[in-house]
């Protein structure tokens, strides 16, 4: 059963229109956030098959803004992200001096000078103070806008459509108007964003999201958000269904995409966590977690692994995996996510496990609640859209 | 349409409805809606006995567990094929098709009024 949160819990933007929608609300790092409007299950099929809208105005939004604002994030975090180009974001890690993950991020680039760092709402406070902590020796100077940027997403096959069909969009500049605006959504790649309005406001416009889905993700001021909300329920109709965090987390986890909390926490190497790739070793200079990494994680240290179970009930968090069935043995990993995925028809989970066990195909156990269930090594991501 | 307020309760959220000497057991709809979208019900097998009290069935949602109290002592002559065949008969129907168990029962416990009930659940 879920609790109701604090009284002090801080309210979205969009708050009153969810109530006003029937949400269920949760207490999230915090936030009262909407967990589900009527069905999750619905709400997770509407944006594998139409489109889904999200309000995560709980994010953090901090803005690192200098000449030497790139120098300073390839100091601060773990990749280079000097190197992307105006318009292009990239995905990053926040790394402790141990290496570990203190946070997992969305960088974009919105300016020669200008970079948008997106932070897990819990971290949002922690990011900030290290960034500004870690920027101090470069031409550079770091705000955290959380509270004056709200987010919503937009995501699903039908999400450019939707964008396209809603008035009141124009790209900001000259040469404002809705057709701009529609040749540029439409033009948009993955990782991208560009600069836009609505209402003769601006917001900024990024292909981005975590849900394995094609869509969007829409900043923008508070103030902002319940008329974009509206509109573009109204212009999708059907199409658009508003989606709570439970089908965010289900979506997610089908799309193979690690949880801040659950899959990264500060013990965890990037390696660990199959997202070595993200830590760009070959940049010039030190940065932060660079000499741990280096080392590497102690060879018998877990890795993330996909599982899939045989039957319908599902490994959830907590869960230990055992290699046989013997109730004697000892666990070789545990479960960090898990659900009976709603697209797939089957269980599927991710699990940390000893590294010899993570080939794929490899045959393990997952305890669920007293019973040994099947279960089997499997590549991420667990859903992949057509192209 | 089942008359909600001739149910009894009990504190973990289940209903009970006598038909002669049978107790039919299901969850109730606020318990439905807090567990979400039900995809999976475990329930046990006819002739078991059960103890009131004790847990006897899972009622899992996408998001979380629910466990099923047996409301009664006896023994179970009935569990909802429909429901493990359709989850989500907890959901749209939790005092109709969405029954879980019958139990042929003995001496039953006190339980709660609807009335009572639904000032547990702050309604």
């Amino acid at each position: 059963m879920t609790t109701s949160g604090p009284t002090t819990a801080r309210l979205s933007p969009l708050h009153d229109v969810h109530r006003a929608s029937g949400a269920s609300f949760t207490d999230f790092a915090g936030w009262q956030m909407p967990v589900r409007y009527s069905s999750d299950l619905a709400e997770h099929h509407a944006v594998r098959e139409r489109a889904g809208l999200f309000d995560l105005s709980h994010m953090g939004e901090i803005v690192v803004v200098g000449p030497e604002a790139g120098a300073a994030l390839d100091a601060a975090l773990a990749g280079r992200l000097s190197s992307i180009a105006e318009g292009q974001a990239k995905y990053s890690l926040l790394l402790s001096d141990d290496g570990g993950i203190l946070d997992d991020l969305v960088v974009y680039r919105t300016g020669d000078d200008r970079f948008l760092v997106v932070a897990n709402a819990a971290n949002r406070e922690l990011v900030a103070d290290e960034l500004r902590r870690r920027a101090d020796p470069f031409d550079t100077q770091v705000f955290d806008e959380s509270d004056d940027v709200a987010l919503i997403a937009l995501q699903g096959p039908d999400a450019l459509e939707v964008l396209q069909q809603t008035p009141g969009f124009g790209v900001a500049g000259p040469g404002n108007d809705e057709e701009d605006f529609d040749a540029a959504v439409a033009e948009l790649k993955y990782y991208r964003s560009f600069p836009a309005t609505f209402q003769d406001q601006p917001l900024l416009v990024a292909r981005t999201g975590y849900t394995g889905e094609d869509g969007f993700e829409l900043y923008l001021a508070p103030g902002l958000a319940p008329s974009l909300w509206e509109a573009l329920r109204e212009t999708g109709g059907s199409r658009v269904v508003p989606c709570g965090l439970a089908s965010r987390d289900t979506l997610r986890l089908e799309a193979g995409m690690p949880l801040y909390g659950q899959e990264l926490t500060a013990s965890t190497l990037p390696a660990q966590a199959g997202l070595g790739r993200v830590v760009a070793l070959s940049k010039e200079g030190d940065f932060v977690g660079r000499a741990a990494i280096e080392r590497g994680p102690a060879p018998d240290a877990p890795v993330l692994v996909g599982l899939t179970t045989e039957g319908r009930r599902a490994p959830r968090a907590g869960y230990e995996v055992y290699r046989v069935e013997d109730a004697d043995a000892a666990p070789v990993g545990a479960v960090t996510s898990g659900a009976l995925s709603p697209t797939l028809g089957y269980p599927v989970a991710m699990a940390y496990v000893s590294p010899e066990l993570a080939e794929t195909g490899t045959r393990l156990f997952v305890d669920v609640r007293g019973t040994r269930v099947p279960a089997t090594v499997v590549d991420f991501p667990f859903y992949r859209r057509n192209a | 349409m089942t008359d909600v307020t001739s149910l009894q309760y009990t504190e973990q959220h289940e209903w009970i409805r006598l038909e002669g000497d049978t107790a039919v057991v299901g969850i109730t709809d606020y318990a439905a809606e807090k567990l979400g979208d039900v995809v999976y019900v475990d329930l046990p097998a006819v002739g078991t006995a059960v103890s009131a009290g004790t847990v006897v069935g899972e009622i899992e949602s996408t998001k979380s567990v629910g466990e099923l109290f047996a409301p009664v002592d006896g023994e179970v002559v009935e569990a909802n094929q429909a429901v493990i065949d359709t989850p989500e008969l907890v959901n749209s129907d939790p005092f109709g098709d969405g029954w879980l168990i019958k139990v042929r029962a003995g001496d039953l416990p006190a339980m709660l009024t609807h009335a009572e009930y639904r000032a547990l659940v702050g309604e």
